[in-house]
This record gives C-alpha cells, sequence and structure tokens, in this order.
C-alpha cells in the first residue's frame, strides 16, 4: 500500500495564506496604493519580525498542550538585562547577546521545571513568571530606562542587508528549495512510493522560487532585505524543521495530543516539557534583545503584554489550545496576519481603539471559522 | 396492529472515503422490540444519527416515512416532535440535578415562567413508578444512584417528551445482571403500553430474550431481518460477521520453551498504604499464553502496570527477565527491555487521537527510523505499511487519523505499535474490549501466531471464554493475590472452577 497524498494541500495553512492575501487586497484598495509599496512591504515583515518570534516559541508550548503567560515579561527582563551588560557593564556585544541568551534558557528551564516536575499547571507557574520576571526588572533596572545600545544591536534591531548579499541570500535559498524537493522525491521513489509527475514537482520548484524571488526583488527595491526578518527567516526554518523532522517534534506532538498515552509510550514527557519551555525562553530572550535592539533601549514595560499577541498569532495559525494541532509556519503566518491589520489600519489613520477593537473581533472570528469548517467536515 | 411506524428507503450516507451507509432500506412495524445488529462500524449508530436528526436532511441521501408520511428532520429537535428518542450509550443526565429536573429538562410544566414544582413531582412520582425505582425520590440527586438507575431515568425523561419510538444504543454496556433483567422487563411493560423500541447491543443473548425481529447491518449495508423464532444465533452471527464462526477460538499446539518472565513475590502498596498486590509469584515461557482472570479490583491491571513499571507506589518483590533481576522503573525501560504493554483503556492510554494511524504505530519506536536527529519518514513509511498489512488494519490510508478508524482496527493499530520492535513479553490487558466479533478473531488469530514466533504472552481478561479458549494456563485473582493456577493446556476448565476462586471461594478444595 502506497502513501496516496497526491495533491492535496493543508488545507488550513493554505486557508490562512488566502486569508492574508485578501487582507492586503484589501487594505490596498482602502490605502490608494500605499500598502503595497515596497516600503510598507519591508515595514510591515518588519514590525511582524518580533511577535512572531515569540510565536515559534509559544506554538511548541501551545502544541504541547501547556501556554506560557510569563512571555512578555521574559522579554522585558532579557531586554533590560543585554541593556545592563552592554550600556552600564560596557561588555563587548557578543558577550552580552550570550549571556543572555543563557539567561532566556535558564528562566525557561525555571517555568519548565515546575511544569513538569513540580506538576503544577503551566498557566499557574508562568502567570507566577509573568509577576516574579517583571518585578526582577523593575528591581535591577531601578525603573530607569537604560540607552542607548551600541552600534550592533542597531544593526540587529534596525539594519537592511546590501542588495548584493540579498540576491546571494536568494541564490542560496532557491538552491536549497531544489536540492530538498529532489532528494525527497529520490528518497520516496528509493521505496517505491507514489511521487507526484515530474511536471508537478518542477511547477511546485518554479512558483516557490518565483515567490521567494518577488520578495527579494520588493525588498530590495526599498532598502534591502531587513536583518531581523533575516534572523527570523533562520529561526523559522530551524524550528520548522525541528518540529516537523525530528523525533523531539513529533514527541512534542504526542505528549499534547495525549500525555498519558504518550508516557505508555515510552517517552520521557517531563524532560521533553522542560526542553521545551527552555527552547520558549530561548525565543523570548531573542525576542528582548532584538526588542532593546530596536528601541536602542530597555525599558520596564517593554514586552508588556507580548504573550498575548504571541498566543493570538498562535490560534489564528490554526494551534488548538487543547494541544497537539498546531504548526510552527501557521503561527509565523498569523504574527503576520496580525502585523498587517496593524500597518493598514494605521495607514488608514484608523484611531487605537478601534485597531484593538477589530483584532479581538478577527482572532474569535478566524477560530470560529476554523470550528465551523472542521464541525462541517465531520457532519458532512 | 401490523402496521408500520417507521420506514426508510435508500439511505446513503458518506464520509470522507468512507460509505457509512449504503441504501439502507428497512420496517420497524409498531408495538414490536426490533433489534439491530452488527459489528462495530457496521452503521448503526450512523442509521441512529439520521433517523434522529443528528445528521440534519440534506446530509445524507434516502427518505424516512414516519407511520407512511415522508420526514425531512432537520434537528434533534424535530425528531423529537415526531415521537423519535435516543437513549445513548454514554448517558446525558445531569448528575448535580435531581430526578425531577432531569426528566423534565427542557421540557418543565410551568405557568407564566413559574416552574410548578408540586405538578413535577406528581408526575415524576408516576415515572418513577412506571420505572419500578420504588426507592428513589423526585428530589434524588441523579449522581447518587447507580448507572442502572440513571439509565432508567433517562428512559423516563425519553417518555415523558411523548416519545413512539424509543432507540436505545448497547443499554447494557455498564448495567449488573439484575439490572439487566429489570430493564428488560420494563420494556416488554413499555411494548405493551404502545411504546416500539430499536434495541441495539452486541449481546446477542439478550437480543434473543427481548427482541421481536431482528435486522443485521454489516458494512454499512442492510443484510436481512426476520422474526426472532425464525433465527437463532449462529444464523444471526453469520449474517453480522458475513462467514460462520465455527471455531471461535483458533487451535494451537502447546509448544512453550525456556522461562523468561518470573515474579517472585511481589507486594504492591499505593500511596495511600493500602495493600493493591499481595505475595504474587508466577512465571511465564517463551510461546505460552498465560491468562490472568479477576473481577474487577483483583488487582489484574496492577499486575500488568507493575510490569511495565507505570505503577505509582511501593513494590517489593523481583521481577527476572531472561534469569536476570531487572528493576523496571518507566515504561520507557519496559519497551527496551522488551516488554509491551497494550492498556485496557484504549481512549486514555492508547491512542493519541490528533495524530495519524502512521504516527500513532511508530511512536514508541520513533528512535528506530532516526536517521542523526532527524525521523526518515520514508523508512517509517515503509515499516508502518508492512506491519498494517500483517495485522490487516483497516484504513483509507496511513495518513488518516486514528479515531476515525473503528474500534477493532484502533486495537490492531496499538497492536502493531508494539511491534514495531518484536517484544520478548506482550502483555495485553482486555485486548478484545469493545471491539467487535470480526476483529476478535483476528486478534485470537495474531495471538497464537506469536506465541508461535517465540513471544510470551499474559492476557487479561475479564470474559471467560476468552480466557478459557485463548489460555495455556490461567492464574485467578481475588482481592490482591493469587488463589488459583490452573493449567488448561487441554482447554478442559470450566467456567464454575475459575468463578469459586475469583469471588474468594474455598481456597482448599
Amino acid at each position: 500500500m502506497a502513501d496516496t497524498k497526491k495533491i492535496k494541500f493543508d488545507l488550513r495553512t493554505y486557508m490562512m495564506i488566502i486569508a492574508l492575501v485578501s487582507i492586503w487586497i484589501i487594505f490596498s484598495f482602502t490605502t490608494g496604493g500605499d500598502f503595497l509599496t515596497a516600503r510598507n512591504i519591508s515595514n510591515l515583515f518588519r514590525q511582524s519580525v518580533f511577535t512572531s518570534m515569540l510565536a515559534i516559541g509559544m506554538v511548541m508550548v501551545i502544541i504541547m498542550g501547556h501556554i506560557d503567560l510569563s512571555v512578555g515579561s521574559l522579554v522585558g527582563l532579557t531586554g533590560g538585562v543585554v541593556a545592563i551588560l552592554d550600556v552600564w557593564q560596557g561588555m563587548n556585544p557578543i558577550m552580552s547577546i550570550g549571556i543572555t541568551l543563557l539567561l532566556g534558557l535558564i528562566l525557561g528551564l525555571w517555568n519548565g521545571w515546575w511544569t513538569a516536575y513540580g506538576n503544577v499547571p503551566s498557566f499557574i507557574v508562568t502567570l507566577g513568571g509573568l509577576l516574579i520576571f517583571r518585578g526582577v526588572l523593575v528591581g535591577i533596572t531601578g525603573g530607569t530606562t537604560i540607552g542607548p545600545m551600541s552600534d550592533l544591536f542597531y544593526y540587529f534591531g534596525k539594519g537592511y542587508l546590501s542588495d548584493t548579499i540579498g540576491i546571494i541570500f536568494a541564490v542560496l535559498v532557491g538552491l536549497a528549495i531544489i536540492i530538498i524537493q529532489l532528494k525527497s522525491r529520490r528518497d520516496k521513489l528509493k521505496y517505491d512510493f507514489e511521487v507526484l509527475p515530474l511536471k508537478f514537482e518542477i511547477l511546485k520548484i518554479v512558483v516557490s522560487v518565483a515567490l521567494l524571488v518577488t520578495f527579494i526583488l520588493i525588498f530590495n527595491a526599498y532598502r534591502g532585505i531587513p536583518i531581523p526578518l533575516m534572523v527570523l527567516t533562520v529561526f523559522l526554518a530551524i524550528f520548522t524543521f525541528i518540529t516537523n523532522k525530528t523525533t523531539f517534534g513529533r514527541y512534542i506532538y504526542a505528549i499534547g495530543g495525549n500525555s498519558d498515552a504518550a508516557k505508555l509510550s515510552g517517552i520521557d514527557i517531563k524532560k521533553i516539557t522542560l526542553t521545551v519551555f527552555m527552547l520558549n525562553g530561548l525565543m523570548a530572550a531573542i525576542g528582548g534583545i532584538f526588542l532593546t535592539s530596536r528601541l536602542s533601549a530597555a525599558s520596564v514595560a517593554a514586552g508588556n503584554s507580548a504573550e498575548l499577541d504571541a498566543i493570538a498569532s498562535c490560534v489564528i495559525g490554526g494551534a488548538s489550545l487543547a494541544g497537539g494541532i498546531g504548526k510552527v509556519g501557521g503561527a509565523v503566518v498569523g504574527a503576520i496576519v496580525m502585523a498587517s491589520l496593524d500597518n493598514g489600519m494605521s495607514l488608514m489613520n484608523v484611531e487605537n481603539f478601534w485597531q484593538s477593537i477589530i483584532k479581538g473581533l478577527i482572532l474569535i472570528l478566524a477560530v470560529w471559522v476554523d470550528i465551523y469548517t472542521k464541525n462541517k467536515k465531520s457532519a458532512a | 396492529m401490523e402496521e408500520v411506524l417507521l420506514e426508510t428507503k435508500d439511505i446513503i450516507k458518506d464520509f470522507p472515503g468512507v460509505r457509512a451507509l449504503d441504501k439502507v432500506s428497512f420496517q420497524v412495524k409498531s408495538n414490536q422490540i426490533h433489534a439491530l445488529c452488527g459489528e462495530n462500524g457496521a452503521g448503526k449508530s450512523t442509521l441512529i444519527k439520521v433517523l434522529s436528526g443528528v445528521y440534519p436532511n440534506g446530509s445524507y441521501e434516502g427518505q424516512i416515512f414516519i407511520e407512511g408520511e415522508e420526514k425531512k428532520f432537520e434537528n434533534i429537535h424535530q425528531a423529537e416532535e415526531n415521537g423519535i428518542a435516543v437513549i445513548h450509550q454514554e448517558l446525558t443526565l445531569f448528575e448535580e440535578m435531581n430526578v425531577a429536573e432531569n426528566i423534565f429538562m427542557g421540557n418543565e410544566i410551568s405557568h407564566n415562567g413559574y416552574i410548578d414544582w408540586n405538578e413535577m413531582y406528581d408526575q415524576t412520582n408516576k415515572w418513577l413508578k412506571k420505572m419500578k425505582l420504588e426507592g428513589v425520590k423526585p428530589t434524588t440527586k441523579v449522581g447518587e444512584l447507580g448507572v442502572g438507575k440513571q439509565q432508567l431515568i433517562e428512559i423516563a425523561k425519553a417518555l415523558a417528551k411523548n416519545s413512539r419510538l424509543l432507540i436505545l444504543d448497547e443499554p447494557t454496556a455498564s448495567l449488573t445482571d439484575n439490572e439487566v433483567e429489570l430493564l428488560m422487563k420494563i420494556l416488554s411493560d413499555l411494548k405493551n403500553e404502545g411504546v416500539t423500541c430499536i434495541y441495539i447491543s452486541h449481546k446477542l443473548n439478550e437480543v434473543f430474550e427481548i427482541a421481536d425481529y431482528i435486522s443485521v447491518l454489516r458494512d454499512g449495508e442492510y443484510i436481512g431481518g426476520d422474526l426472532k423464532d425464525n433465527l437463532n444465533e449462529r444464523e444471526v452471527v453469520k449474517m453480522m460477521v458475513g462467514r460462520s464462526i465455527e471455531q471461535m477460538f483458533p487451535d494451537r499446539k502447546y509448544k512453550a520453551g525456556k522461562e523468561i518472565l518470573k515474579v517472585e513475590s511481589l507486594d504492591l502498596k499505593n500511596y495511600e498504604g493500602e495493600q493493591i498486590l499481595e505475595n504474587i509469584s508466577f512465571e511465564l515461557a517463551e510461546g505460552e499464553i498465560l491468562g490472568i482472570f479477576g473481577l474487577i479490583g483483583a488487582g489484574r491491571t496492577e499486575i500488568a502496570n507493575t510490569l511495565f513499571g507505570y505503577l505509582p507506589g511501593s513494590k517489593k518483590g523481583d521481577i527476572y527477565l531472561d534469569q536476570e533481576k531487572v528493576d523496571i522503573k518507566s515504561p520507557k525501560e519496559a519497551l527496551h527491555k522488551g516488554i509491551a504493554l497494550i492498556s485496557e483503556d484504549r481512549k486514555r492510554f492508547g491512542i493519541i487521537p490528533p495524530m495519524s494511524v502512521k504516527e500513532n504505530i511508530s511512536i514508541s519506536f520513533l528512535d528506530k527510523f532516526k536517521n542523526l536527529l532527524v525521523v526518515d519518514e520514508n523508512k517509517e513509511i515503509a515499516n508502518v505499511t508492512e506491519l498494517v498489512e500483517q495485522l490487516n488494519v483497516k484504513t483509507a490510508s496511513l495518513n488518516t487519523k486514528i479515531v476515525n478508524l473503528s474500534g477493532g482496527n484502533q486495537q490492531k493499530a496499538i497492536l502493531a505499535k508494539n511491534l514495531v520492535e518484536t517484544p520478548r513479553v506482550l502483555i495485553m490487558d482486555e485486548p478484545t474490549r469493545g471491539i467487535d466479533v470480526g476483529a476478535k478473531q483476528e486478534i485470537y488469530e495474531l495471538m497464537n501466531k506469536f506465541a508461535e514466533d517465540k513471544m510470551g504472552i499474559i492476557m487479561i481478561s475479564s470474559e471467560l471464554p476468552e480466557i478459557l479458549g485463548m489460555s495455556d494456563r490461567i492464574l485467578v485473582m481475588h482481592e490482591g493475590k493469587i488463589t488459583k493456577e490452573f493449567d488448561n493446556r487441554n482447554k478442559d476448565i470450566s467456567q464454575e472452577d475459575i468463578m469459586v476462586y475469583a469471588t474468594g471461594g474455598k481456597i482448599d478444595g
């Protein structure tokens, strides 16, 4: 029995992209074309980077059936620490980044330990973390804003790659796409599995490469690929790989799907839970460093309620809070949807309170559509 | 008298990839108890859902007639208005509310919005009398009643809505013998009062006791039906499985090899300090099927879980695997040492619902398919495909979610999961619970095959025929102790022998 997958798309991720494109089309009309300028697209992606980074970590926690409410405070604290090291201590930027990332891992370990080994519900552990980490931040900074940051951070927060490097990057990614696709096809043939006809395979590659080239051209038409976006892409690739291709990733889904059955299947639930919380702490630290870099300063309010944006992105991107369901890519698309709403409405000069109301409605709507289509499917 | 109450014509219901009902046409006559039989996955539940408006008109093809008039139910409410009520396997009562509130839920007797409690209690008393629930008061909390009594309350609730057609889905699944008897009596009383009944059950002895007419569904098709008096059990089973089951338990030559597992004076206390297992000693040889029988609470499952490293509590005693003393602390260790467990609760401890058949099967030994850090999916698919074929797991594809399989196929998938690395000792806790006759026999055949391949099998079961038909040796348990060991190589032990020891009867007989 061959794996009869044929031409079937992951409908949920696909639907998300359709929704995203429709939002873009609507905004390009309502803003008289301002939305689709190279400058705005570039800004839009830059704006989505922060929430995307947090969503990548958060979605793994959510897939595992847990939640992390402390992410916003983690961002604040790690962002504060990197500023203290850089501005007050005058430490080498690479050193201070390294120490901050380590701190993210350790704070994630704290959350993970109480959840996995202390058996305290993650909602409570991380609600506690939300208060504790913010409190520590206020304590160590004395409530002051710390800045400005040294130059390296400027590049990380606001820099652009030169056009040439952008093109080299595009060529490398393009080559990678082609090699990965063809290798996967060859491996399948080795096992005599059914594969797409070669022309479809080529079409798939051509479409992906064309998309890639379009984006690079758009970015280069403004100021080049934003460096934060580049960093995000790398993490997106790494964590997509981890969740889809590794045993560790499979275990995350299994624990979220049914933790009792996962345990009886010989999965070390405590270890995996701990690791996922640590990875989430790491992503939050990266988010913190990025936020401090972008603002060139750390403040006690930095990252306030960022965890809610991250959770919303995951959910809009198709993750289920019940666990077992979700995708890293989906979470990032969710973050881009949120950023698009912010960006588009700001261009239209929609007042802040309306922006908040509309984003809230869209969150509910997205989940409703998801549930509605699922029910229809099971009743059909 | 012989008028037709309900008739269906050519009902077709499709699910993605599966035709659940294929042109089902049948009639239910008034004042009859009409039994609907079929294996799991035969389409019984789907048919009920069509009849009761759970699947609205338009989501299926075909017609439904009530007393000759075509009905198109858009929802459950419309079906209820036409007198059709379903008693589902899982009861839908509110445990925190009292009997009267439950019986009149959604149907309260009220004047201008004020509930008339006196009238409701009065009517509830009448229903309780009818259901022979003398000791129960209208103000008793439903949660305080046993399952059997709750079932009767549920029936009263359905009848309070003036139902003419009562559909009972596996009503006796969790009832004791006495409760079953009472239910049977009430159903025949109701029949005399003009209530028609569709009775769905696996248990053919019950069906033959109560039904007037028996219909059989198989693979979504209506196979046939006849008055009970014109049928016998053998014929019905044959209609259900499409083949005759002459020999439910396939023969196997007993050929035990060397000892693989030995348990010596195992004691287990839970965290509260209660003694769960006491002085358990037994051994298991290659190629042997060891049956463990006991009533609920006898400690059977606890033995399985202890061997598998999955029981919280403090244990004493020694376990030897291939003559070597082992101390298994986690399921992971157990699996690596070659001990596999198929749990009695498939939903809770077996399947991972959001995952596919493939992912469920490969999860226990995912490392086997690991190439550096990456799961080699092609290798995984090749391995899983082989097992799925070998165990005859019926699934549309390997990527189908496991919850979409029937109970029997889920169980076979769980079995496959434990065979990715061939275990030395396979512990099967209630291996055939909740699965249909056909799948049961397939599992028995597989067990024999594994035994021939020198696996040692421990089968825990509360079904005596299965214990007697499959085991080479039988351990009987009572209150945490082994009360008797039988040699059953000649399959000559009787049910009575075993029950005496399982109920803690004479030890020195």
